[in-house]
């Protein structure tokens, strides 16, 4: 058998997972992989430049991709910068592998130097991770990690690697394993078909159905299925935020966004449903609002999901699938064939005749300023108008977020990049980054806002390194947008440490400083105009800088403690 | 309400701190703990006390269930099971207090298994509830110092936790 130091394992482990693009920061623990990464030409390596960047770069890829991200930091601090990537990917249950450096062996527990309990900070936000003790053992790790960071319910895996196992003096014997068998851990497959024709009959026999499909749809590539169901059964549809795109958004079947920034007519739709298909969903608090116990009062919950513990966590199940969405979704499609059952056409009439009652209520409805005020949700329209509906769009967080959820309108899923469990600020950019170095011909864009964008501008530097022609659309308000909204909602307008407008940096010039083009919009009249300058700018990374009105509060909202149907609509409207 | 949940685990260096953690991580209580290897020496068998509502419960068992390390887990307290407790209790005893002492270490079927001028110490086995009682029973003021196992358990009759 070949015989190899445990460096050169690492990245011949990597290239049989097939992995061909990694992100990482190099740093003295990992010196030796750094070396053997130098010796060979199968895996690129994107310097970035801080190592949370190389978390949500990997992360940006394993969302637009659906294959798992892989990370590589340094001990001490190169692995706690990493921590918030991991913590990010670990809560919207993203696959990724991450690979720390660690002291060595001998040194571990002494406070090193650099050295840090890397298993131990991270056990927390990771599916699991291992410790590496001796090289030999390096392909089983990582297939193991791989295997556990993509199959059911995915998840980061972290892989501690003290300094002496890849010593390139020590070799040993290499062969990557073709499968491995864990008997502590078992992927959920097909569903209970009892439980799924009990499913199929409750939806069929429904006179207010509602489906409620989140980000698990997207993970298990149930999209087609999920639609094809849809249409079916002819029943409105809405998507989590983290489930954008798993159904197409301009369908008229598709009620919009529910939750928090939800439309006002998948909120209601959802509180008044007799009949609810929640899946690849987890009833999270931004969804349900606080308190469930005024959750779809009158519905029979089916629910589906490939972690067994999602199910009947915060909102009890009527009828609980533990099965992969795309299995569960073919049985019921399955069941729905034989099954002699009829719709209630009547009912179900009757029930869109209710939605689109609720929609006349147009709750994404802009009222533009007549003064040449922009307003932040016209920036996202224009960008969607000009992007044909078909760019990648990866968000920060705040209220540029929720307005780019709500109005760029995502027809396909893993389109739609964001942070959705953590609420990272600082995700956008580096997401953007590993979307077009997965995909070097689509349109990846940054939806951000000046706060979260300042929390990891130094990537700038390595989109000029490795040529990335992101687009950053800054909704520029001056503050700390969905802070400051609160504050005007429920603190009287103490705008405490979240308005900074006088310190702002002029980020034109800081794109310049970087090499890259700068864009400044400040009147809604060149609006258009110049997004399409900067779009048609197809080679080189644009920094768009727009003004929008600051005044501006992301509506409809959930009222705190109410039920879904529960909103403020606007600064003057309540339900 | 209590439960005992028994578990086994793979006997690698941190698994225990992801028994451990999960339970602090999701607010779960630990009323006891209890762990060591089993006769398959790549397995440890874990015994937490815990308590709960059903949904609680319920969860508590699934998050375990999700760990990688834990191949197999079971809820005792779900059907008939026998639990057991070991105390060592040393305890102040002079005088007319030492046959005293040894009385009660009788009724409770415990054993003296260390003595000296002014002290007993007395190892107990039992229920939990036992245990209490036995602390309870002794006189004001006496004990010096207590150090309980904590709960482990198996079930009754042909049921096996094993892989």
């Amino acid at each position: 058998m070949e015989q190899l130091s445990g460096g050169d394992m690492l990245t011949r482990a990597l290239h049989d997972e097939g992995v061909d693009l990694i992100f990482g920061y190099p740093g003295g623990a990992v010196l030796h992989i750094y070396d053997a990464i130098f010796k060979q030409d199968k895996i690129e390596h994107i310097l970035v430049r801080h190592e949370q960047a190389a978390t949500h770069a990997a992360d940006g890829y394993a969302r637009a991709t659906g294959k798992p991200g892989v990370v590589l930091v340094t001990s001490g601090p190169g692995a706690t910068n990493a921590v918030t990537g991991i913590a990010t990917a670990y809560m919207d249950s993203i696959p990724m592998v991450i690979l720390s450096g660690q002291v060595e062996s001998r040194l571990i527990g002494t406070d090193g130097f650099q050295e840090t309990d890397m298993v131990g900070i991270s056990r927390p936000i990771v599916k699991h991770s291992f410790m590496v003790e001796d090289p030999a053992d390096i392909p089983m790790i990582v297939k193991k990690a791989f295997h556990i960071a993509t199959t059911g319910r995915p998840g980061p895996v972290v892989i501690d690697i003290p300094k002496d196992v890849t010593d390139p003096k020590i070799k040993r014997p290499y062969e990557y394993p073709k499968d491995i068998k864990m008997r502590s851990y078992t992927v959920p497959g097909k569903g209970h078909s009892g439980q799924i024709k009990k499913a199929v009959e409750a939806l069929l026999g429904a006179k207010r159905p509602m489906i409620y499909a989140g980000g698990g749809v997207i993970q298990g590539e149930g999209a087609e299925l999920l639609t094809k169901l849809t249409q079916k059964l002819g029943y409105p549809i809405t998507n989590t935020l983290m489930g954008l795109g798993a159904y197409p958004a301009s369908d008229p079947q598709f009620l919009g966004m529910l939750g928090m920034h939800g439309t006002y007519e998948a909120n209601m739709a959802m509180h008044y449903c007799d009949v609810l298909l929640g899946i690849g969903v987890r009833f999270d608090d931004r969804v349900t609002n606080s308190d469930t116990s005024k959750f779809c009062p009158d519905a029979t919950i089916l629910h589906v999901d490939i972690d067994p513990a999602s199910i009947s966590k915060t909102v009890a199940a009527d009828v609980p699938i533990v099965g992969s969405v795309t299995a569960v979704l073919e049985e019921m499609l399955d069941c729905l064939e034989q099954s002699q059952q009829a719709i209630d056409a009547e009912a179900l009439k009757t029930w869109w005749q209710q939605i689109a009652k609720w929609r006349e209520k147009d709750s994404l409805g802009v009222t533009p300023h007549t003064n040449g005020i922009i307003k932040p949700q016209q920036v996202v329209q224009a960008v969607h108008r000009i992007t044909k509906g078909d760019a990648y769009i990866s968000t920060d967080v705040g209220q540029h977020q929720m307005f780019a959820a709500q109005y760029y309108g995502f027809d396909k899923p893993r389109r739609w990049i964001n942070s959705g469990g953590l609420g990272t600020m600082g995700f956008g950019f580096p997401a953007a980054m590993g979307v077009q170095l997965a995909f070097p011909e689509a349109i990846s864009v940054c939806i951000t806002g000046e706060g979260s964008f300042q929390m990891n501008l130094q990537e700038f530097a390595t989109c000029m390194q490795y040529n990335l022609p992101v687009k950053i659309i800054c909704l520029n308000n001056q503050s700390l947008g969905m802070v400051r909204q609160w504050q005007d909602m429920q603190y009287g307008g103490r705008y405490s440490h979240s308005t900074y407008a006088e310190s702002l940096p002029d980020f034109v010039k800081l794109a310049e400083a970087y090499g890259h083009v700068g864009i400044r919009i400040e009147n809604l009249g060149e609006l258009d105009a110049k997004l399409e300058q900067a779009f048609a700018l197809k080679d080189k990374l644009v920094f768009v800088d727009v003004m929008v009105d600051p005044e501006e509060h992301v509506y409809p909202m959930a009222i705190k403690g109410g039920a879904m149907k529960d909103m403020i609509l606007s600064k003057t409207e309540r339900t | 309400m209590r439960r005992i949940i028994s578990l086994l685990m793979e006997n690698e260096p941190g698994a225990l701190s992801r028994v451990v953690g999960l339970f602090s991580q999701r607010s779960y209580n630990i009323d006891s703990l209890t762990v060591a290897p089993t006769e398959d020496n790549s397995l440890s068998r874990l015994t937490v006390m815990t308590s709960g509502d059903e949904r609680k419960i319920e969860q508590i068992t699934k998050h375990l269930n999700k760990l990688i390390d834990v191949v197999k887990l079971v809820d005792l307290s779900e059907s008939a099971h026998i639990e057991r407790e070991l105390m060592l209790i040393k305890v102040k005893a002079v005088g007319a207090q030492r046959a005293e002492v040894q009385r009660l270490a009788d009724i409770f079927r415990g054993q003296i298994v260390d003595i000296t001028a002014t002290a007993l110490s007395i190892q107990v086995t039992g229920t939990s509830d036992k245990l209490d009682a036995f602390i309870a029973a002794q006189a004001e003021n006496t004990v010096l110092e207590v150090a309980r196992t904590g709960v482990c358990g198996i079930s009754r009759g042909d049921k096996v936790l094993t892989l």
